[in-house]
């Protein structure tokens, strides 16, 4: 083979590669990307049953049930709507009330949101920042929690 | 005191760091060996400075300075001393220092050992070494300064985050800084060739060894954050595709495909230009990395203040190095020399593969972190991309990297003999088709796939032991001949040996503890009973203890086989830390072989009993285990006599130029 030969297989086999890549990654992405949604967003958009989502926002005061077998019922709010949220398994060290919250899931026909993941990514000083942004758009965003972020004393936990 | 010498001489190697990076390419332009040869002295200067002020700093953690505000936020005089040391750079000043040490530290390494290094070149990579340091040095003395103190010292200090309160943050974050920084090397000698406009095969050699170096800190480093990981989160998971991670998978794929290039570039004097674009990216990638780390547009663990000046600076400094760096490539590059043909079925023909998926691999990674940032700053629409999208498409393209890896070592140089490695290779295809079928009879459930990554794996590793033994003939010859050969080898064909089958092994670990292992979550009150794969676990229960800077409330858990022989205690506890109001979990391990019982608690309930998270986690130490190979196996390549930094020539090439006679 001549040295333009070569590099046109060469060539061509990377084209061949990325294409295959691209195709992965687009399959990939409408599969099984996950949009965050602030209870409002639910509430708005009707978000349909079924649909995969991150919920975020703060867990209501009060509002924390604990059922046999680990099953634990809040409401996540962002003070002006909340979702009901049903989680069946153990919470994460930093799951309190009043404390910013992101749940993974959908909700059933019912409006009731069944999570399967609970991500309570802040310790005390710290929330997560599509909760504060959720928060503030909301018009709930309360001044402790801003001066609290802001402090650099915090690290979020994964 | 100490701090302000600290901060004084930080400045100090500023400065020195502006000479360095000036001097010496003023010199290459008059032709000037006096200003040339300044950069070696000059980097080992900025390096003692730098080292004077990470001391100082740690000098102020050790005696508890709580004037220096940095050290009144992230340690506390109740802190044991080990932790009140990793608490430099448990935070981001401090972790910006030890950035700064290490790269220092690199440039001092090559002026100290990099006497056989052409002039020029040495004085361009020093140079251009010191930008980075530069850059790096005028980062933290505007934005992230750790020697800041305040007026009126507080009496205490606020504690470093309980969840870095652990042994894995001494060996995490150097090892992983070892490695994105040692890339900076590459990436020096990269700009440095391409300032020159020369380059020849002896470039991969003098690189060759920093990059393997810098390779190995990172594979360590990135398998023991996700050991860390796995048993400090409580849910036994060990790869999160958390986006912080992916920040160093994305320079670990880009630096893999670097070490193989470099090989093709030594030794046939192909892909050179190749060569230096993937220098420049995966060095590319670990500021990438850095920004996403430390600026704070991610959330995780690893953020530890948002400052937005930090991002900015950081994000200005990436724009810089990585644009300047590639415009000077667009520039340069076509005036490199390309050289060494070589058949598509041949050993460069199967490292260009190799370089062709782990970049794609690596490709796929980059989009599937930055897409949803770059989607927020777009739309401001809000999306996560999880393991899902990840394993869809890292996976389909790493499969075939490994199924022919095996084939790569056993191909001859310029033109290969497919047929003849796939004979040899016949043995290792056998043991895999056998393994697969094992794993598809034995183990009932877990994905369809799971058979096939695990024939994989076992392919990959008998693989690398094939090609040991046909390079001892240790089958054929008899085994006092084959022992003689084994010890003539080349150490990096053990090298590769070792490595390659340690990402059998990783692969290995990864399959069979995400298909196979098993998992039980449940509510226990005192004297229930857990059954989980063949063992049996009680709950004893609870009891309170005390540590130096928290309190802890232990599980005590027996764990029985389901024959009734008692195999031991397992004690997980939530600690909680008064000073941060903070608890975490801390779990209970039982290693069986290389297998893994792993017990943790949830809240303790009014009742008295317990929430408790149970998995099995077979074969899953080899995860780790194979990374330890990989280290391995680029320290037997590292100690190759052909890549020793200054080793002479070899004695054949000497005796070839000496004049008959």
């Amino acid at each position: 083979m001549t040295r333009k030969q070569r590099r046109l297989v060469l060539i061509g086999s990377g084209m061949a590669v990325l294409a295959v890549a691209v195709a992965l990654m687009l399959n990939a992405f409408r599969d099984s990307i996950v949009f965050f949604n602030s209870p409002s967003d639910v509430v708005e958009k009707h978000v349909p049953a079924g649909t995969r989502i991150r919920l975020g926002g703060l867990v209501k005061n009060g509002s924390v049930v604990r059922d046999s077998n680990l099953s634990v019922r809040f409401e996540v709010t962002d003070g002006k709507n909340g979702i009901a949220v049903n989680y069946q398994g153990v919470l994460p060290d930093l799951f309190r009330e009043g404390q910013g919250v992101v749940a993974e899931g959908a909700l059933d026909p019912a409006g009731m949101f069944k999570a399967d993941s609970i991500l309570a990514k802040h310790d005390e000083t710290y929330m997560p920042k599509e909760v504060a942004d959720a928060l503030k758009r909301s018009g709930h965003w309360k001044d402790d929690y801003g001066r609290q972020a802001g402090t650099p004393a915090g690290a979020g936990a994964k | 005191m100490i701090a302000e010498l600290g901060h004084y001489a930080l400045m100090l190697a500023l400065g020195l760091a502006l000479i360095q990076g000036t001097m010496p390419i003023v010199g290459t332009r008059t032709n000037d060996p006096v200003l040339m040869s300044i950069a070696a002295p000059t980097a080992l200067a900025q390096f003692a400075f730098v080292a004077m002020a990470f001391t100082a700093l740690a000098i102020c953690y050790v005696i508890s300075d709580f004037s220096v505000e940095n050290v009144y936020q992230n340690s506390n005089s109740q802190m044991p001393l080990i932790y009140r040391l990793t608490s430099i750079w448990g935070n981001h000043e401090g972790s910006m220092m030890l950035w700064v040490s290490i790269l220092t530290f690199f440039g001092a390494l090559v002026a100290v050992f990099g006497n056989n290094l052409p002039v020029v070149l040495k004085a361009h990579a020093l140079a251009v070494q010191a930008w980075i340091a530069a850059a790096f040095h005028l980062f933290i003395l505007m934005t992230s300064n750790p020697f800041v103190r305040i007026p009126q010292a507080p009496f205490e200090g606020q504690d470093l985050n309980p969840i870095l309160q652990d042994p894995g943050l001494a060996f995490h974050p150097p090892l992983l800084y070892l490695g994105y920084v040692g890339f900076s090397i590459a990436f020096s000698f990269a700009i440095a060739a391409l300032l020159e406009g020369r380059i020849d095969a002896a470039w991969a050699r003098w690189v060759r060894p920093w990059v393997l170096g810098a390779w190995m800190c990172l594979t360590v480093g990135i398998a023991g954050g996700s050991y860390w990981a796995y048993y400090t989160l409580g849910w036994g998971g060990f790869w999160f595709w958390d986006p912080v991670e992916n920040a160093s998978l994305m320079p670990w794929l880009a630096g893999t495909a670097l070490l193989h290039s470099a090989v093709v570039m030594e030794k046939r004097g192909a892909l050179k230009i190749w060569t230096i674009l993937l220098a420049i990216l995966t060095f590319s990638l670990s500021l990438i990395g850095t920004f996403l780390v430390r600026s704070g547009v991610l959330t995780s663990v690893h953020t530890f203040a948002n400052d937005p000046m930090r991002g900015v600076f950081i994000l200005a400094i990436l724009v810089v190095f990585i644009g300047g760096a590639l415009a000077l490539y667009g520039w340069r590059a076509p005036l490199l020399k390309q050289g060494g043909l070589f058949a598509p079925i041949s050993r460069e023909g199967a490292l260009v593969f190799n370089n062709l998926f782990l970049t794609t691999a690596c490709a796929s990674v980059f989009i599937g972190t930055l897409y949803p940032l770059a989607l927020e700053a777009l739309t401001g629409a809000k999306i996560s991309v999880g393991a899902p999208f990840f394993n869809a498409t890292f996976g389909p393209l790493f499969i075939p990297l490994m199924v022919v890896m095996p084939f790569g070592p056993l191909m001859g140089w310029k033109r290969g003999d497919l047929l003849g490695a796939a004979q040899r290779l016949l043995v290792a295809a056998i043991l895999a088709a056998f393994a697969m079928a094992a794993a598809f009879a034995l183990e009932q459930g877990g994905p369809v796939l799971a058979p096939f990554g695990a024939g994989v794996a076992v392919f990959v590793m008998a693989g690398a032991v094939t090609d040991i033994a046909e390079r001892t003939l240790v089958l054929r010859l008899p085994f006092r001949a084959a022992l003689q050969r084994a010890i003539g080898l080349p150490r990096s064909a053990w090298g590769t040996a070792f490595a390659h089958f340690g990402l059998g092994v990783t692969l290995l670990g990864i399959v069979a503890a995400t298909a196979w292992g098993s998992e039980r979550i449940a509510e226990m009150k005192v004297g229930d009973n857990l059954d989980i794969a063949h063992y049996r676990v009680t709950f004893a229960g609870l009891f309170g203890r005390q540590g130096p800077n928290y309190h802890d409330v232990v599980g005590r858990f027996i764990v029985h086989r389901m024959n009734g022989d008692l195999i031991g205690v397992m004690e997980p506890s939530r600690r909680s830390f008064p000073t941060r109001n903070m608890t975490t979990t801390e779990a209970a391990l039982m290693t069986r072989g290389v297998s893994q019982l792993y017990l943790s608690l949830g809240d303790p309930m009014q009742n008295g009993n317990v929430a408790v998270r149970l998995y099995f986690k077979p074969q899953v130490l080899l995860i780790w285990l194979g990374a330890a190979l990989m280290f391995a196996g680029g320290a037997l390549s590292l100690s190759d006599r052909r890549l020793r930094v200054g080793a002479p020539q070899p004695a054949k090439a000497k005796a070839a130029l000496r004049p008959a006679g």
